[in-house]
């Protein structure tokens, strides 16, 4: 199949089953572009969230940009793009003038509600997977839990601490390559 | 007169799109002061309802809520085009960052800057979901005191919580989707 149609399929299927923001569709991104089609690495997928995150816009939709160029130039981040508004659009658009009713009526707020249990429990999973992944070493694990603190804490903008992190992960290296260099 | 409101929408909403920094939710400051701006459009109240009414249904929240809104500036159209304003100026953007990426991709300065950025992205994406935890967990209502937040403990979510999670370590093959509609069912059926 056309790569561009599998772009936008792919990213129309995951646009269309995420519920809440960007971090409630890591899971079924990990699950759809890693392990299913294997077109990123997870590496390349956190890379995308660092980006998302600390670049104007909505997240799930800039990671989606960023996957689709990265996989088919501009031509494919539009289909990305479009592809992960798709759906959520065009059921609002049908449904706007009822969603009100819709979203007070019971039982859609019972099945959301444990919904969103659902979503806490996959998410858990898919974050345990990224500690293992990300934090490799003993610099990489004082990096992240020194952001978890200052996030949770003192809620500080996220591209600051991105920012901080990437200047951190430089000066480490180089540190880290003169220590080699020096033994040599 | 629908052209001179749409094109109103467009640079409302190509601004957010423009500067509102770390996802959808950051996009509701800029809505309030539009809604200031346009008393005409929504009102704060009505924002406050895109809000909550578009977590109900699927997609990123910041894209539903311009959704919801255009629709009630405009109609269909007036949705069409708060999206695609909110879009543009972001996938601009990214398409610069995607070729500025692809073409210092082996610069060992990017590697190492991702080298720390990495478990950062992941501090920030386990801050965010703890405090979803702590939503979907705990009935914050009915916490008043350190004492009370063990009564406040939502039994039946814990015990959904452990469920699915204990399902999707064993199987581990199935589709996250699985997962969420199992959930949606039990929240029916157990009234949660």
């Amino acid at each position: 199949m056309n790569m561009y149609l599998q772009l936008f399929l792919a990213y129309m299927k995951v646009g269309a089953v995420t519920f809440g923001g960007g971090y409630a569709m890591l899971p079924i991104l990990k699950r759809e572009l890693v392990d299913r089609r294997g077109w990123v690495t997870e590496a390349d997928l956190i890379d995308c969230y660092a980006i998302g995150q600390c670049t104007p816009g909505v997240i799930a939709v800039n990671a989606a940009t960023l996957i689709g160029h990265q996989k088919k130039g501009v031509l494919g981040a539009v289909c990305a793009t479009v592809g992960v508004v798709f759906v959520p659009v065009l059921i609002i658009m049908s449904i706007a003038t009822v969603l009100q009713k819709f979203s007070e009526n019971v039982y859609v707020q019972h099945a959301l509600a444990g919904m969103s249990v659902a979503i806490a429990a996959i998410i858990a999973v898919t974050v345990v997977k990224l500690i293992k992944k990300t934090c490799i070493d003993i610099p990489t694990t004082i990096i992240g839990l020194t952001v978890l603190a200052l996030s949770v804490v003192f809620d500080l903008p996220t591209v600051l601490m991105v920012i901080s992190a990437a200047i951190a992960g430089v000066v480490i290296s180089n540190i880290k390559a003169r220590k080699k260099g020096g033994n040599k | 007169m629908l052209i001179t409101t749409l094109l109103w929408c467009f640079w409302e909403y190509f601004q957010t799109g423009l500067f509102a920094v770390g996802g959808g939710l950051a996009t509701i400051p800029f809505l309030e002061d539009m809604a200031g701006r346009h008393p005409d459009w929504f009102t704060l109240e009505e924002l406050r309802n895109f809000v909550a009414v578009s977590e109900s249904t699927p997609g990123p929240i910041g894209i539903n809520i311009a959704t919801y809104a255009g629709y009630k500036i405009a109609g269909p159209l007036g949705s069409v085009v708060c999206v695609f304003a909110l879009v543009l100026p972001a996938f601009l953007i990214m398409v610069i960052v995607a070729k500025m990426l692809q073409k210092f991709k082996n610069s060992s300065l990017v590697n190492n800057a991702f080298y720390g950025i990495r478990p950062a992205t992941t501090a920030l994406i386990l801050s965010a979901v703890l405090s979803t935890f702590t939503e979907v967990l705990i009935d914050m209502d009915a916490v008043s005191s350190i004492g009370s937040l063990f009564t406040a403990v939502e039994v039946r979510n814990v015990i959904l919580f452990a469920v699915i999670l204990a399902a999707s370590l064993i199987f581990k093959k199935l589709h996250p989707i699985v997962f969420i509609a199992a959930g949606a069912a039990a929240g029916v059926i157990f009234a949660l």
